[in-house]
């Protein structure tokens, strides 16, 4: 009796929405058993975590605050991925967006206050756009492995960004950070600590819905990750579109950052790079690519992380949200391969007598 | 052949072998023997089952039920190092060999008794012998990635006999040798089986029977439906209707030769490889009329590819100039090329001519879908896509469940009919045929070749390029023949005879035999 | 501070902090030249740090500390091979999810593993003792090369370690099995290797090599727990490998470079330099000659094919019934 895995002659629908439900439910039980082998109560600490992620209007707010750049990160992944180009620096690419607003926020003092903010955003937008372009370059030019530059590129910039916001551009009061942006340009908030930024945030959604569902373009880019050869064989150019596709990749994390420092932290200081860049990583592999699927992915990553900042106060380990994002997509990982192949038992067969 | 030279013992037996694969039975109760100092050709169409049956010789797939028996003994094969044990090697069409390791190591990979430091040495000294006594001309130290395809085959001739098999199993093995080579290996397998040993070979070319065995067996899905020895073949007719089951045509319709302009034309057209050394194209110049195939003939590897790959705007060449049309189209883009009306049936069908992952109708509309005919304003309309889609798959009859379903899942004929629709739809005068008819059954080989000579007789250029010197006199108006990057010459179909171009393609300049 | 203490400060400080690079790598370039590309490093090294540090805590034994931390990396990357082997998943982002679910787990441990007095909490203890330097006699007081002679054990071991690994590869016939299954494993398959066996193998292999990497750090180098005490060393590892062109023998001159620059930092404050260049980019400069140095090790390979290529088969997944 063995077991076995059979390529099936068709793509599984049912699994293809089925194994990222199981597969959250499979994590969770194993965060338990990760729980209880450090004797803290897994019911005690999940409750917790939901409380602090939606038990109040206000930490409500927080989840769906955190879950924007979340959103907006997985949504840049998700353009590259859909090339197959794995870019690992939306990290880089949205802290390269902070770098370009606060730069504006903070030189640019021809600029009229009523433009300031528009005008950073665009800085921002351009700073992760070129970030991630580089990588692009590289790839489409002489063919460089994205994997190591994307990730490479992340250390630069942050380290940069700590030689900025504590000694080129530290504000003269305090251990670091820049001046604070401002106020005329910050961007406002709409309902408690939720920001504007979820217009752009959703209204991107739906753009790139359409562009990648309905588009040559996304027609092209799809092409190009399935098949590249076959694509080229077709006319379409693999160079220009892997360069165009990273600088949107990263023009959209870097927008992740602009947001989320004109919105709450208007400054450049330490903690820039708070992992929004690898969340999206999980919310792009998890939504299969699909930017609708992406607001509840990111909406359930947000939650785990303000879920497990609750934790801290009760004493339970804080890591946990951590421990939590890894897990979940493991048993993906596992369960992706059931929507091509499906699980056989071989039984010894008995030979027919001559 | 001559008569078999044998003590008419069975090496091999196998009796009521039957394979099922997922929807498909691939072995029906069949039977096959073969006896010492015997060459068996084992024939039959693509999908007859004939890699399958020699597969559980060699221990990669188990039969459902029947028995084999090797030297009159009862075997079960479990795994190709249990068949070696027992004296079974086979030659694979896509050669077992790892680039970047030498000919010794390969050799010796994977065998059981080596120590933990081989010695390589002695090693090297037994396949310097071995290789002398059966005239293979191998050297121990050369790395595969150097070798010439032929070299690769005698490499793997001698991985077997150096692990002591005497029966060998060789798949299409001629497939990539010019005539010469053939010849060559026939004399190899000759001074075999002078020592005693056997050998099967699976084709699907019925001169190779004629040429090379001593008895033929015939395989039609996966039914054995005749074996005989190969002096009883009075027509080759008759094998090829075996393989079938049905009269097919050997001949094809087509209207009468009335070239018109020059469509395609090369000059000069040379290509180098990354790291310099002999040109891939040297100096390459032919035309190609409207209303009129020219056929590339060549063993695969000296430089079609590449021309094709030049012809279709994928490999940058590095002087000399290629006009289409009129207009000189070097070294532009292959969008650019596509819009100038060329359409291309790319060698590797799989790999380059369809996003197996796409859909059907996806992969019909890849060479519209700028168009205004499926688009408008860089939407592309679902519905009109359906709508053409459904169209194509009804004119070439194309064999799937519905134009949803990913191209990946068809059978490779009905994937060559997927690009055959998609890119004849879109022909705007000049066709690019790479290898149009390989794996495919005669059925579809047919469908492909009458194809080809549609269109051409609606006064497009039409490029062919093919291994079977038979098709390309079948379907062709004139022959080129590529050897080492060059066009060694052009003839006449009509004036062409085997023994000249297998010359041509050997290199051998001039002169008819 | 002379010519002579500079350099063998220098050295001893690249070969302390090279060692947990060296190790990993070393790990890392079996798994890679069996076609298995492992991204999961950088939280398996982590993990390593913490299983190594938790377990000589509590137990006083550094021994026990380092087997702790090779069994914990193997457990990890036996899961990485259980994804992209048996289940066919992606191998860029099963290596991602297992460095996201390593360090989570190691930070989320280094919370509770520690003394009650301290919270539970493993952030900033100490050992009573640690892997330390051992120095031989004579040949220690060389100047500037007497550095070699001057190193903890861990590092000894690779002396001896590195040559046998490249005569491993090359010389012997599982070395050969091992090349032959990263570049055409159908061809392996059909000489009767198991490739999956055999990238099972490698791959826990790597692992054992880079929790024990990472031990290097917490019981040797800097002997205490941080959370992320790894800094992103883990993807220093995967270029590493590259630098190296997948061969053993080469691995030593990657670390030496790369552990060279990140010790210049140190060594120059030692030396009493003023810091004409700020810290932080002295910082991020491995990560930014790492990317120099890829791409321009891509464009020239591109010109010439042959020793400095990647493993045929890296990456991809092989099943012999897959028609």
């Amino acid at each position: 009796m063995r077991l076995g895995l059979e390529k099936r002659d068709y793509r599984s629908k049912r699994m293809v929405v089925l194994v990222p439900i199981i597969s959250l439910l499979i994590s969770f039980i194993l965060g338990a058993l990760v729980l209880a082998l450090v004797k803290a109560n897994p019911i005690q600490t999940y409750s917790a975590m939901i409380r602090g992620a939606f038990g109040s209007q206000t930490r409500t707010q927080y989840t769906i605050a955190k879950a924007i750049p979340m959103l907006l990160c997985g949504l840049a992944v998700g353009v590259a991925f859909r090339l197959k180009f794995w870019n690992i620096g939306a990290e880089g690419q949205y802290v390269s967006g902070v770098i370009g607003i606060t730069w504006v926020m903070q030189f640019w003092t021809f600029v009229p206050d009523a433009l300031l903010l528009a005008v950073g955003m665009l800085v921002g937008i351009l700073f992760g756009a070129l970030w991630g372009g580089i990588p692009g370059v590289l790839k489409a030019q002489w063919g460089v492995d994205e994997t190591l530059t994307t990730l490479m590129m992340n250390y630069i910039i942050i380290g940069y960004a700590e030689y900025l916001y504590i000694t080129a551009w530290k504000a003269p009061r305090g251990n670091m950070g820049t001046i604070l942006y401002p106020e005329a340009a910050w961007l406002p908030r709409i309902w408690g600590r939720v920001h504007a930024g979820i217009y752009f945030a959703l209204i991107l959604v739906v753009i790139l819905w359409f562009v990648l569902y309905k588009t040559r373009w996304g027609f092209e880019l799809n092409m190009i990750g399935k098949n590249q050869r076959a694509a080229r064989c077709q006319g379409v150019s693999i160079r220009k579109n892997i360069i165009l596709a990273m600088l949107l990749s990263g023009g959209i994390a870097g927008l992740a950052g602009v947001i989320d420092s004109a919105a709450i932290t208007h400054q450049l200081t330490k903690g820039v790079n708070s992992g929004y860049g690898f969340t999206g990583i999980i919310v792009a592999w998890m939504s299969g690519l699909n930017p609708f699927a992406s607001i509840i992915v990111a909406l359930i990553m947000a939650a785990l992380e303000t879920g497990s900042d609750a934790l801290q106060i009760l004493r339970l380990p804080s890591a946990m949200g951590e421990v939590m994002q890894g897990l979940i997509l493991i048993p993906l990982l596992a369960g992706s391969v059931f929507t091509d192949y499906k699980l056989v038992v071989h039984t010894k067969h008995k030979e027919a007598t001559a | 052949m001559s008569d078999i030279n044998t003590d008419g013992n069975p090496v091999v037996r196998m009796v009521n072998i039957t394979k099922h694969f997922p929807g498909v039975l691939a072995n029906d109760q069949v039977n096959l023997t073969l006896h010492r100092g015997e060459i068996l050709a084992l024939l039959g169409e693509n999908g007859a089952g004939k890699s399958t049956l020699m597969n559980m010789l060699v221990g990669l797939y188990r039969p459902d039920s029947g028995e084999i028996f090797v030297k009159e003994k009862h075997v079960e094969i479990h795994s190709p190092q249990d068949s070696m044990a027992l004296g079974i090697g086979m030659i694979h069409q896509e050669f077992m060999l790892v680039g970047n390791m030498t000919v010794a190591e390969n050799i010796i990979l994977g065998m059981k008794d080596l120590p933990f430091v081989p010695p390589m040495a002695e090693i090297k000294a037994k396949i310097t012998e071995l290789s002398k006594r059966y005239g293979l001309q191998v050297y121990p130290d050369k790395v595969i990635q150097d070798l010439s395809v032929g070299e690769q085959q005698r490499v793997e001739i001698l991985k077997l006999l150096y692990r002591g098999a005497d029966i060998l199993i060789l798949d299409e093995p001629t497939a990539v040798l010019t005539p010469k080579e053939s010849r060559d290996l026939n004399e190899i397998l000759k001074k075999m089986l002078a020592e005693g040993k056997s050998a099967i070979f699976i084709t699907h070319k019925m001169d190779e029977v004629m040429e090379f065995s001593h008895t033929v067996q015939v395989l039609r899905r996966g039914k054995s439906v005749s074996s005989c020895p190969t002096k009883t073949i009075k027509k080759v007719q008759d094998l090829a209707n075996m393989m079938v089951g049905r009269d097919i045509l050997f001949s094809l319709e087509r209207g009468p030769y009335n070239p018109g302009e020059i469509m395609v034309e090369t000059k000069d057209v040379t290509v180098y490889p990354i790291g310099g050394g002999k040109p891939v194209l040297d100096s390459v110049s032919l035309s190609i009329r409207g209303g009129e195939i020219l056929g590339i003939a060549g063993v695969a590897g000296n430089g079609q590819q590449q021309l094709t790959e030049a012809l279709t705007g994928l490999l940058k060449v590095d002087s000399g100039s290629i006009f289409l049309n009129g207009k000189d189209m070097t070294n532009k883009t292959p969008l650019q090329i596509i819009k100038n009306g060329v359409s291309h049936i790319p060698a590797d069908r799989g790999r380059m001519g369809v996003v197996g992952d796409m859909s059907v109708g996806d992969n019909l509309s890849m060479k519209k879908y700028r168009t205004e005919e499926l688009s408008s304003h860089s939407i592309i309309k679902r519905g009109w896509v359906r709508k053409f889609a459904d169209h194509l798959i009804e004119v070439f009859t194309i064999k799937t469940p519905s134009q949803d379903t990913r191209v990946k899942f068809l059978s490779g004929g009905n994937i060559q009919k997927t690009i055959l629709a998609r890119e004849i739809d879109s022909c705007g005068g000049i066709l690019i045929a790479v290898y149009p008819s390989r794996g495919l059954d005669v059925g579809a080989t047919e469908a492909v070749r009458q194809n080809l000579i549609k269109q051409r007789d609606k006064g497009n250029a039409v490029l062919l390029v093919s291994e079977e010197l038979e098709e390309l006199m079948m379907v062709a108006d004139r022959i080129a023949v590529m050897f080492e990057g060059r066009i060694m010459d052009t003839v006449d179909a009509k004036n062409a005879s085997i023994e000249n171009l297998g010359m041509l393609m050997a290199g051998v300049q001039g002169g008819q035999v | 501070m002379n010519f002579f203490d500079f350099f063998t400060r220098l050295l001893a400080a690249t070969l302390a902090m090279g060692t947990s690079l060296t190790y990993a790598t070393l790990g890392e370039v079996f798994t890679e030249k069996t076609g298995v590309l492992n991204l999961g490093m950088e939280g398996t090294m982590l993990m390593g740090a913490l299983a190594g540090f938790a377990t000589a805590f509590n137990t006083g034994s550094l021994f026990l500390g380092l087997l702790m931390a090779m069994f914990v990396g193997a457990i990890l990357s036996l899961l990485h091979a259980f994804l992209c082997i048996t289940m066919r998943a992606n191998q860029v982002v099963s290596g991602l999810a297992i460095t996201m679910f390593g360090t989570g787990l190691a930070n989320f441990l280094g919370q509770r593993l520690g003394p009650a007095t301290n919270r539970f909490n493993l952030t900033g203890m100490n050992l009573s003792s640690k892997f330390d330097n051992i120095s031989i006699p004579l040949l220690s007081d060389i100047p500037i090369i007497g550095a070699l002679f001057n190193v903890s054990i861990l590092t000894y071991a690779l002396y001896f370690l590195l040559p046998f690994a490249w005569f491993f590869m090359y010389k012997t016939k599982y070395g050969m099995v091992v090349r032959a299954v990263g570049e055409n494993p159908k061809t392996a398959a059909s000489m009767g290797i198991s490739v999956s066996k055999i990238r099972y193998l490698y791959t826990t292999l790597g692992g054992v090599f880079a929790g024990l990497g990472g031990a290097c750090l917490s019981l040797s180098f800097i002997p205490s727990w941080n959370e992320g005490m790894t800094g992103g060393k883990g993807w220093i590892v995967i270029a590493l490998v590259i630098f190296s062109t997948w061969n053993p023998g080469r691995v030593v001159i990657g670390t030496l470079v790369f552990g060279g620059i990140t010790s210049l930092q140190f060594s120059l404050q030692a030396a009493g330099f003023r810091m004409v260049i700020p810290a932080q980019f002295l910082g991020f400069s491995p990560y930014l000659i790492t990317l120099l140095v890829l791409s321009i090790m891509t464009i020239v390979n591109q010109k010439k094919k042959g020793s400095f290529a990647s493993p045929a088969a890296l990456g991809t997944s092989f099943a012999i019934d897959d028609k």
